[in-house]
């Protein structure tokens, strides 16, 4: 405690101005950035709700905003591997480059899900870590606090006792959130689902949902009217209670099949934003269950 | 207790908001007891989980023993295209025959076939080579460049072979062209691209909006410069770019490009001349040549999800000034100055996912040359004609990695010879993940 003191005095007294600049890929982490450093830091998040993560040009506005970061928070396991890399290098800022301080990707702090035993663009755009959409395990962002308290920690020791108290309640409020989303989705255990497109095992497999196939044939390819026809199909042999798709996915796929194999559309929210309710990671799960929930009935 | 006190305040939320009884509190004492325990479980095992999840050392270690764990990001571009066109298109433009003219390929030819690899070199170095595969055979380096990668403070230094930076077509590489081909100016003013041996040098300033500067220097190895082999520069570029979002759905960047080079005994062989000599003849410039550049992007997405549909407005104008000795046909020589220009217009529009549709606008102005009084009767000054090009395009991605591109092209390029051309294209890549470049 005493060491810890030394160190605030130590770093209060050389540096006055401390706000982080934060630059994250996703607007989840722009969320957990906030509950973490909350008006220490200032946080940009480079995609919206509404937005495909995976397509994403290397806009000007991206690069200039790395430019000035101190800290990119982004999924990482290639989600952002258009244009990331890209931006990353274009912005002549070494701080945020791969293997620096400044660079943090959640995925490496999770279970990786869905690793490929063999890769090959045949089988759809795959990524070679696994499935990147670990956002919809709420159970995974209490690891990832964890290792972005500590980064914050390192980058910003002035206030260290600050980020460690944000990380001690937003844990404890996490957990106690965890509990009442496990009771809440109890009834949707062993569900049968169909999704639009595979970003949704994370979830499945934290609120045991049983997913059947997927309406794009290969992850990243548009569901075809074949396919759709050859979904029904199984669908008729093999009942699922509803198909899920992220605000940004394109409904009609989802509605198509919906209508004619009489199961519910269920668009979840995905990220912080995807739906009006949705406006933290709080909100962001208390919707998504919520919508899970309403889709069973 | 003090660390579950949360838990037990959340539950009691929505039980403290009516009045309880005796009995009820008693109910209530029971619930919580048993309601702690479970929780206390269920902790148990989220920490276990937690530390589970903790514990797990980073995915996809493998072991790095071998040589080969190095290898860098390769990736092969393969592509080709069959033209159908009914002028010869070793024809130039009107008035532009002192300019490049790299040209179509008639019939089914393999197009350019792309290697690319890329990789860090150490912590402050990156390498980039990209190798074309000529379709007769042999090996063309196209970019062969290390860039610094910890400079700071917003700056990178290139050095190498590169596409030059002016404008916004010019450093894209082929495969990433909304077109089959590059717009008239490009092809006329830069023979398709600017490339150059040299050094470049670019600062991103702090600004909260994208502001860029550039510089380079080179042998001037490209078209217009004429490959200086001596000690000293060849050619100098100097650009700067700003760039920004309006909202979510709209962004934009413009540009502003100035080249400089001296030519030196710049040949251009079959100009046509004023006594119509036939064949043309062959000329000889030594000058300088400026060159200055205006370059405009707006792009635009519904939400600014770029996958659903979105539509793209590009357009450029170059303007060059050459000054210096014009040497007609072996013969006299004497002064000559020109001020040539181009300029185009075009935009795609992703109107379903996978369908894009393009359409492109090209104008060329030939200017006024002054000849001096040697050649007056030899060179042609004024040839009082504009040329023009529309070009109609349609292409299909059935995946990130895959396209098809049908081109449809009323050439009016050449005065007299109207051209109807036709193309078909297929752009693929395997390998490593292509960047979204804007």
């Amino acid at each position: 405690m005493k060491k810890i003191l030394f160190v605030v005095l130590l770093f209060a007294s050389t540096c006055s101005h401390a706000a982080l600049n934060i630059f994250t890929c996703e607007p989840e982490w722009a969320a957990l950035a906030k509950e973490l450093a909350a008006d220490k830091a200032d946080i940009y998040s480079a995609t919206t709700a509404l937005q495909d993560p995976h397509y994403i040009e290397a806009r000007p506005s991206l690069i200039a905003r790395a430019r000035g970061a101190d800290l990119v928070v982004c999924t990482g396991a290639q989600l952002e591997i258009g244009w990331l890399p890209l931006v990353l290098r274009t912005s002549g800022n070494n701080k945020i480059q791969p293997g620096n301080n400044g660079y943090f990707e959640a995925a490496s702090y999770v279970t990786m899900l869905e690793i490929p035993a063999r890769l090959d663009r045949a089988d759809g755009d795959i990524h070679a870590s696994g499935n990147s959409h670990i956002q919809t395990d709420a159970r995974n962002f209490l690891p990832i606090a964890d290792a972005l308290s500590k980064r914050l920690i390192q980058l910003d020791p002035a206030n260290t006792l600050f980020y460690h108290n944000r990380l001690q309640s937003f844990t404890q409020a996490w957990q106690a959130a965890l509990l009442r989303w496990e009771k809440q989705a109890t009834p949707l255990k062993g569900t049968p689902i169909i999704v639009h497109h595979n970003g949704f095992p994370y979830l499945n497999n934290w609120l045991e949902l049983k997913q059947i196939t997927t309406l794009e044939p290969k992850p990243g390819i548009e569901p075809s009217a074949a396919h759709l026809a050859q979904v029904l199909a199984q669908l008729q042999r093999t009942p699922a209670r509803m198909v899920l798709r992220a605000a940004y996915h394109n409904p009609k796929s989802s509605e198509w099949i919906a209508e004619r194999a009489k199961i519910t559309a269920v668009m979840l929210p995905y990220t912080v934003g995807g739906t009006s309710s949705a406006i933290d990671l709080f909100t962001l799960f208390d919707d998504t269950i919520q919508r899970l929930l309403v889709g069973l009935k | 207790m003090f660390k579950y006190a949360p838990f037990i305040m959340a539950l009691f939320a929505p039980l403290s908001a009516h009045a309880a009884s005796d009995e009820d509190l008693r109910n209530l004492g029971e619930q919580i007891k048993q309601l702690q325990d479970h929780q206390q479980q269920r902790i148990l095992q989220l920490e276990q989980q937690l530390q589970q999840n903790v514990a797990a050392p980073p995915q996809n270690v493998r072991p790095t023993g071998s040589a080969a764990a190095f290898n860098p990001a390769i990736s092969l571009i393969l592509g080709g295209t069959y033209g159908n066109l009914k002028q010869d298109p070793a024809m130039p433009a009107t008035g532009f025959a002192m300019s490049a003219n790299p040209g179509h390929e008639q019939g089914f030819n393999l197009g350019e076939s792309e290697l690319v690899i890329e990789a860090n070199i150490d912590p402050q170095f990156r390498g980039v080579g990209v190798f074309a595969v000529d379709p007769a055979g042999g090996i063309s380096a196209e970019e062969a460049n290390v860039q610094t990668s910890a400079l700071g403070e917003g700056l990178t230094l290139k050095m190498g072979r590169f596409f030059s930076g002016l404008g916004y077509l010019n450093s894209n590489h082929s495969h990433t062209w909304d077109f089959v081909d590059q717009p008239l100016v490009y092809a006329a003013l830069w023979d398709n691209q600017l490339s150059e041996d040299g050094v470049q040098i670019k600062w991103l300033t702090p600004a909260a909006m994208f502001i860029e500067i550039g510089g380079e220097i080179g042998r001037g190895r490209g078209f217009p410069g004429t490959d200086r082999v001596k000690n000293g520069s060849g050619a100098g570029v100097l650009f700067a770019h700003m760039g920004d979002d309006i909202g979510i759905e709209h962004n934009w960047l413009a540009g502003v490009s100035l080249h400089q080079t001296k030519r030196v005994n710049a040949i251009s062989d079959a100009v046509p001349d004023m006594l119509n000599t036939a064949g043309g003849v062959s000329n000889s410039f030594t000058g300088d040549s400026r060159t200055t550049g205006l370059d405009f992007i707006w792009k635009y997405a519904p939400n600014g999800n770029t996958r659903e549909t979105h539509f793209k407005f590009l357009g450029e104008y170059f303007r060059r000034k050459e000054n210096g000795l014009l040497t007609y046909n072996n013969t006299a020589t004497d002064s000559y100055t020109v001020t040539q220009s181009g300029w185009y217009v075009q935009s795609t529009y992703q109107f379903v996912r996978r369908w894009r549709a393009g359409l492109r606008y090209d104008r060329l102005d030939s200017g006024t040359a002054q000849v001096g009084a040697l050649n007056i009767t030899n060179v042609a000054s004024d040839y009082h004609y504009s040329p023009t090009r529309k070009t109609l395009m349609l292409d299909y991605s059935p995946s990130e990695f895959s396209r098809l591109r049908l081109q449809l092209v009323q050439d009016n390029s050449r005065q007299g010879l109207p051209d109807r051309q036709l193309f078909v294209q297929y752009i693929m890549s395997i390998g490593a993940h292509g960047a979204h470049q804007y």
